[in-house]
């Protein structure tokens, strides 16, 4: 199924811990115990966190073996972004089309209107 | 910009598109249930057509949709069943687009010579409701293609 990773990218993406992590990774690198300091979190609990984050190619592991630095790739983002656009951008033009067609039926109404009271008159 | 297209996820098996139109309800009505003026605006990205539009107003009515690209061939359909309607301002119906079928509704409410419209498309489950506007997409999906093989490298 093509769409799988944006499926893993919006899974990721719908926890606030998680959001919370990308953040912080935004401005840089850091261990697992960095990322857990600010939560009222175990480490257990965030490496779980982690570990959805790393299967959506949100963070990869750095090489530092001890440290094992946690690093924000960016690629997965950019295509959640570009999908949610696309398709806002393909619902707009229907209604940019739409407006123009209310616009032209606005300005027969009269028209018409006017047609009908010669008919009565 | 308060009268612009929004389109929001408030579960994630839901969309829900807002926009507001400067036009009376009855005609926002009219545009969304007569076909002949369906086909001026119902048409995706530019360089479509919409060859087909049946739409038999009625609870357990159907309608049918079909687009067409000719400048590649490329074609595609979506179908459904009415399931209430409340003339102008309320139409619930099913909707069929290749393997995903969705529940839609569509509200209109008229304040001050325009009207709102609020169409709430619900999916049975994440995967479909991501996977139904996949179609098309290409550009973007090619480099989505490209990134998930990649990890399926690194992970393999």
């Amino acid at each position: 199924m093509p769409t799988t990773h944006l499926d893993a990218t919006f899974a990721a993406l719908a926890d606030p811990t998680r959001r919370a992590i990308l953040a912080r990774l935004a401005e840089g690198e850091a261990s697992v115990m960095e990322l857990a300091e600010p939560f009222a979190m175990s480490q257990p609990a965030i490496s779980k966190h982690l570990k959805v984050l790393e299967r959506a190619g949100l963070i990869s592991i750095g090489q530092d073996a001890q440290r094992r630095p946690r690093k924000l790739e960016a690629a997965p983002l950019d295509d959640a972004v570009a999908w949610i656009e696309k398709y806002r951008e393909i619902w707009e033009r229907n209604y940019q089309r739409l407006d123009a067609l209310l616009d032209e039926l606005k300005s027969a109404g009269p028209k018409a209107n006017a047609k009908k009271r010669r008919r009565k008159g | 910009m308060p009268d612009a297209l929004k389109v929001t996820m408030p579960s994630d098996t839901e969309i829900v598109v807002t926009r507001v139109f400067n036009a009376p309800r009855q005609m926002v009505w009219d545009a969304h249930t007569k076909p002949e003026l369906v086909q001026r605006w119902l048409l995706g990205p530019d360089n479509w057509t919409m060859p087909v539009c049946e739409i038999d107003l009625r609870v357990g009515g159907k309608y049918r949709y079909g687009w067409a690209n000719p400048s590649d061939g490329r074609a595609f359909e979506m179908s459904g069943v009415f399931r209430e309607i409340k003339p102008v301002e309320r139409i619930v119906h099913s909707e069929r687009f290749g393997d995903a079928e969705s529940q839609v509704t569509m509200l209109l409410a008229e304040a001050r010579g325009k009207t709102t419209m609020t169409l709430t498309i619900r999916y049975d489950s994440r995967q479909t409701r991501d996977a139904a506007f996949a179609t098309g997409m290409t550009t973007g999906m090619e480099r989505s293609y490209q990134r998930l093989d990649e990890m399926a490298a690194e992970a393999a």
